[in-house]
């Protein structure tokens, strides 16, 4: 396809790259454009004046400004995975092969069947999902809800994943500044120069603000080459970081400010190992908004007619890109400051049709500048607008005295006044107030540590700007603690001004406050009729200031409109709460590189790499990758290899990483005592060299977490915890060491990450631990009996721990090692212990063993039972006070039909049972009234040869033997069951004792 | 937000967690049931400056006393509780 012309290219002028030529396609039509060109702005160069369709009636829609504020010109950028919804025109980059589509439009840009949602425009008045589609209800989800989806709506997502990266990242600084326009620059320079950490960001790609599209002359330079010596000074400054593209979008507690930067967005695709986008956290003492002010449009019949443009908007095209959005252009302002665009439009060899001009009072200089100019100035206001998709063509007039006049032009700039962009000031709740002399709201007050100045404090002369981001920036820094010498202060003109405040313009037709939810004037009329008389209620009602653009150009006006038909005031009448962020943030950024696998952190266990070696099925507990088995070729199931590794435990020998296992060492004379009060158990009377298990309770008295502690010296206990309590109970030790219990002499110490720890089981554990232990360890059963805990002297001399605790039941031993060898011990265990068939074992028949014992484990330590619903009650110390002991006493903790640990299996012994089904009475049917409890954990059980488990059920370990149904509504199964002791293999504990 | 921790210095709120009210005094061993109650359940939630205990389990694990304005997130003091911090020596 051939290029098309850039017809409105200006001759010459702007901040582009001439030489630089780039080609791109805007719904599929190649197109030329300039680097240092907008998409926006080489549409406009391009004379394309319809770029998409509105969100509600389809309505032709233009480019409205030229910035972060814009409503109406929003693309699908790029295509395929990195396709980008809802992306400004105003503010994408151009670039070499830029792919963009217009949204909300079907079959194509300029015949939208949708469009006749117009002529139906009433029933879509404000409120009109609340009015319309309340009944019948099941129409909602088969009719109403797919039929707006299809009509309403912005562009459509990539729906898949996103291929590019994402960063975060912290900054530090003295002061930071938002925005690099004549009060950011000047604010940077005198922070600067004191020898401030500065960093500045500038949300767009080139530095200077409103200076780019508005020129002047400060310190008697053009605006331009003021501009390159203060950034020059700056970059030579060795504490200021410039960041451009970065967009300072909110402010939290503490001086900590979030940026955006968008590092590769201007590119087709990231460079190799570079992100797209970076979210920054950047803490700073003082904080200055030179973040500026946003033209605000005059609300008329026909003012989104593609071609309606709001002055700044016009001038920056003109002066910046050196693209002209119209030949001939009407302004119509209600300021002096509007009157520029015809200054501007004339300077470049635009003609102007006329300017309408709403205030009583022309100023002479403009009155010459219409006759030099040769139009004429109308008192009045622009009533209707005649046009449609291809842009503007003639322009009504209420004249002052009620004649009216028609003016033909292909564009219309407007300009109503400024609103100073106070959102950054108002983020912690803060309300701005309002100032009659330029009607507008400005700051009052800010976070603590932010200040505005310039423009976005209400100061919108260039002189002003300069004067007070100079003052502010050297405030700043003062207050950081920084007092070079700040030099001289920037100095400008101030502009005249003078403003007549109009916001709406009474006429026939639909007269747009907020452009991207297409939210009209009587839209506003309407809520306030309805009753919605708070403007948090008219935001809602009517949807204003709730898109995208977060109601930038709109919001104001929609309360000045809300205001007038209440008969209150602007000021009486309020703003909502301004909320960040200041502009839309992928979440792809808020989540940088946490995603997918990198969503959390892995942990290793330290013998995950010989684990991955024998070919083991890992499983996620908690941030740990646990071997859960180890599959053996020709093995046909999960269950097989278990039941395998199981038999293979039970008559020969295994082991079991399990240095998941929180491990602390608690170190000093009153370790013991310390030990007592929170464990309901004693252990000051544990013998050194004695493990003992323990259990813990939380001070309302249900069980906490459960491990077994070591003695290792007189003052010197190693104590263990569950998995996925590790971090979680040293933190309760830590409270309970610093805060509860500061007058015991005792010190913890983390060391779950230090020791590799290992469980070996089996009758033949024995003889594969002397293989690995120094000849001189006695580790008979008299030398080293059940439940004996020291350290020991590996061959080779490595100082490891060893433990005789079983949790299979059989004859086991847990040994620790330093974490570094932990692979070494694996590797060892495997090649010592094959004389004895030794099999690694993961944690499904760790799972197995466990429940065959009946010990308890996460599943019954659900933080709703007591030691005695565990069946552990006897433990419970009477000659001491632990935490939790009160509380466990109460009335319904110590009731006896409270629901209890007990054995559960099928009378079918070629059933298979299931956590999560009910137990309830045989013979009644299941309700809630008679529920008493259910199955928690379940296993097939290689000994018993079927399926076996443990519950929790009432007054269960009074009723061993009675047959039960196991009701499953989730499953649709209900079978019987007996009820039995929970310890089914070898009850009275021989084995590990053996 | 960010907490002066007295032994790390300042530090950014996500190495530390929160855990309420420091107001209440574990009772005595023999207080009785209902002074145990009330220390585990009754907890005042204040709307303005309130003590709190946070850990800063990212840093030096240390229990922290903080006096913290809970509608402006303005934390006035922050003190280590009385067993934070290093080994008592000769204790
Ligand atoms: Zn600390």
């Amino acid at each position: 396809m051939v290029a098309g012309a850039q017809t409105h290219r200006l001759a010459n002028g702007g901040v582009i790259d001439r030489s630089t030529s780039l080609s791109f396609r805007f719904d599929g039509k190649t197109l030329l454009g300039f680097q240092g060109d907008t998409l926006a702005s080489a549409l406009v160069a391009n004379g394309v004046k319809l770029v998409g369709r509105s969100f509600k009636y389809h309505r032709p829609r233009g480019v409205l400004t030229a910035g972060s504020e814009e409503p109406n010109a929003l693309v699908e950028l790029r295509s395929g995975a990195r396709r980008e919804p809802n992306t400004k025109a105003t503010t994408a980059e151009l670039y070499e092969g830029l792919e963009a589509a217009s949204q909300n439009r079907w079959p194509s840009l300029n015949f939208d069947v949708m469009s006749v949602n117009q002529l139906f425009a009433p029933i879509f008045v404000a409120g009109f999902y609340y009015k319309t589609f309340m009944w019948p209800a099941k129409f909602w989800e088969a009719i109403y809800e797919p039929a707006i989806r299809r009509a309403a709506g912005l562009g459509r997502a990539a729906g898949v994943s996103d291929p590019d990266h994402y960063d975060k990242a912290w900054a530090h600084c003295d002061v930071v500044i938002a925005g690099s326009g004549p009060a950011g620059l000047a604010a940077a320079l005198a922070a600067g120069r004191s020898g401030a950490r500065v960093i500045l960001c500038e949300e767009d790609f080139v530095l200077g603000g409103r200076l780019l599209a508005d020129g002047g002359a400060i310190d008697g330079l053009p605006a331009a080459e003021w501009v390159a010596r203060a950034v020059a000074e700056l970059t030579a400054l060795p504490d200021v970081r410039i960041m451009t593209r970065t967009t300072l979008f909110g402010v939290y507690d503490g001086g900590t400010y979030g940026a955006i930067e968008r590092v590769n967005d201007h590119v087709p695709v990231p460079p190799e190992h570079q992100v797209r986008q970076r979210l920054w956290r950047i803490v700073a003492k003082r904080c200055v908004v030179a973040a500026g002010a946003i033209e605000r449009p005059i609300v008329f019949a026909g003012n989104d007619t593609p071609g309606v443009m709001m002055a700044s908007a016009m001038r920056c095209y003109i002066n910046r890109y050196a693209a002209a959005p119209a030949r001939r252009i009407a302004l119509f302002t209600n300021n002096e400051d509007g009157w520029r665009t015809a200054e501007t439009a004339i300077a470049a060899g635009l003609q102007v049709a006329a300017v309408i001009d709403a205030r009583p009072d022309v100023s002479p200089a403009h009155r010459s500048l219409a006759s030099k100019g040769g139009f004429p100035v109308l008192h009045g206001s622009v009533s209707a607008v005649d046009g449609g998709k291809t842009g503007v063509r003639k322009i009504s007039v209420a004249l002052t005295g009620g004649a009216r006049a028609e003016v033909e032009a292909d564009g219309l700039a407007v300009s109503g006044g400024w609103n100073p962009a106070v959102g950054l000031t108002s983020y912690h709740r803060g309300r701005p107030k309002w100032r009659d002399d330029i009607a507008a709201f400005v700051p009052d007050g800010a976070p603590p540590g932010m200040v505005a100045a310039g423009a976005a404090n209400g100061a919108f002369g260039l002189g002003a700007c300069l004067r007070e981001g100079f003052e502010a920036g050297a405030a700043a820094a003062r207050d950081a603690g920084r007092g070079g010498n700040i030099g001289s202060m920037p100095v400008a003109d101030d502009e005249a001004f003078s403003l007549t405040p109009l916001w709406h313009v009474a006429g026939k037709g639909k007269a747009f406050v907020d452009q991207q939810h297409d939210v009209t004037a009587s839209d506003v009329e309407l809520a306030q009729r309805e009753g919605f008389q708070s403007v948090e209620h008219l935001k809602r009602y009517t949807t204003l200031g709730m898109a995208t653009d977060q109601g930038k150009t709109s919001n104001v006006a929609g309360l000045a409109i809300m205001a007038a038909v209440s008969g209150k005031s602007i000021p009486e009448t309020g703003t909502t709460i301004y909320r960040p962020p200041y502009v839309p943030v992928a979440i792809g950024a808020f989540a940088g590189h946490h995603r997918d696998e990198n969503f959390h952190a892995t942990r290793l266990t330290p013998s995950h790499h010989w684990a991955a070696e024998q070919g083991a099925v890992f499983v996620d507990t908690g941030l740990w990758k646990r071997a859960q088995w180890y599959p053996h070729a020709g093995e046909k199931d999960w269950l097989e290899s278990v039941t395998r590794e199981v038999k293979a435990v039970r008559s020969g020998v295994g082991f079991c990483d399990v240095s998941t296992l929180g491990k602390i060492d608690v170190h000093g004379p009153d370790a013991g005592a310390f030990l007592d009060r929170v464990y309901i158990n004693a252990f000051s009377s544990l013998a050194v060299g004695k493990a003992r298990y323990g259990l813990m309770l939380r001070e309302d008295g249900i069980v906490y977490d459960d491990g077994t502690t070591s003695r290792l010296a007189e003052d010197h206990y190693f104590l263990t915890t569950t998995t996925a309590k590790a971090g979680l109970v040293m933190q309760h030790l830590e409270f309970c060491r610093q805060v509860l219990f500061p007058e015991l002499d005792v010190q913890l110490t983390s060391v779950s990450d230090q020791w590799a720890q290992f469980s070996i089981a089996g009758p033949s554990a024995r003889k594969l631990l002397q293989q690995i232990v120094d000849e001189s360890e006695d580790l008979s059963n008299e030398g080293f009996p059940f439940m004996g805990a020291r350290e020991v002297k590996l061959r080779g001399g490595l100082k490891a721990r060893l433990f005789r605790i079983s949790f299979s039941g059989e004859m086991a031993f847990e040994i620790s090692v330093p974490a570094r060898y932990g692979e070494a011990m694996a590797r060892n265990l495997m090649i010592a212990g094959k004389p004895f068939g030794v099999t690694p074992y993961g944690t499904e028949a760790l799972g197995v063993m466990r429940i065959e014992k009946g010990h308890v484990a996460g599943p019954e330590l659900n933080g709703t039972t007591t030691a005695g619903d565990l069946g552990l009650g006897k433990m419970m110390s009477t000659k001491k006070h632990f935490i939790g002991r009160v509380m466990a006493g109460r009335e319904a903790l110590t009731a006896p039909n409270r629901q209890v640990v007990v054995g559960i299996k099928p009378t079918d012994k070629a059933r298979r049972l299931r956590s999560g089904a009910h137990i309830i009475p045989k013979g009644e049917t299941p309700g809630p009234d008679n529920d008493q409890g259910y199955v928690t954990s379940v296993c097939f059980s290689p000994v018993l040869d079927q399926w076996i488990g443990l519950g929790l059920v009432e007054r269960g370990r009074e009723r061993i033997g009675e047959i039960v149904r196991a009701h499953d509504p989730l499953r649709s199964e209900d079978y019987d069951v007996e009820l039995c002791n929970s310890v089914f293999y070898d009850p009275d504990g021989g084995r590990q004792r053996g | 937000m960010r907490i002066i921790c007295p032994f790390c210095g300042e530090r950014e709120l996500g190495e530390f967690t929160y855990l309420g009210d420091a107001k209440p005094q574990r009772p005595a061993a023999d207080a009785g049931e209902d002074a145990v109650y009330d220390y585990v359940y009754l907890r005042d939630n204040i709307a303005g400056v309130m003590s709190e205990h946070w850990y800063h389990g990212g840093g030096c694990r240390a229990w922290l006393k903080v006096t913290r304005n809970t509608l402006t997130h303005e934390i006035s003091a922050v003190e280590p509780t009385a067993g934070a911090g290093a080994a008592k020596v000769g204790a």
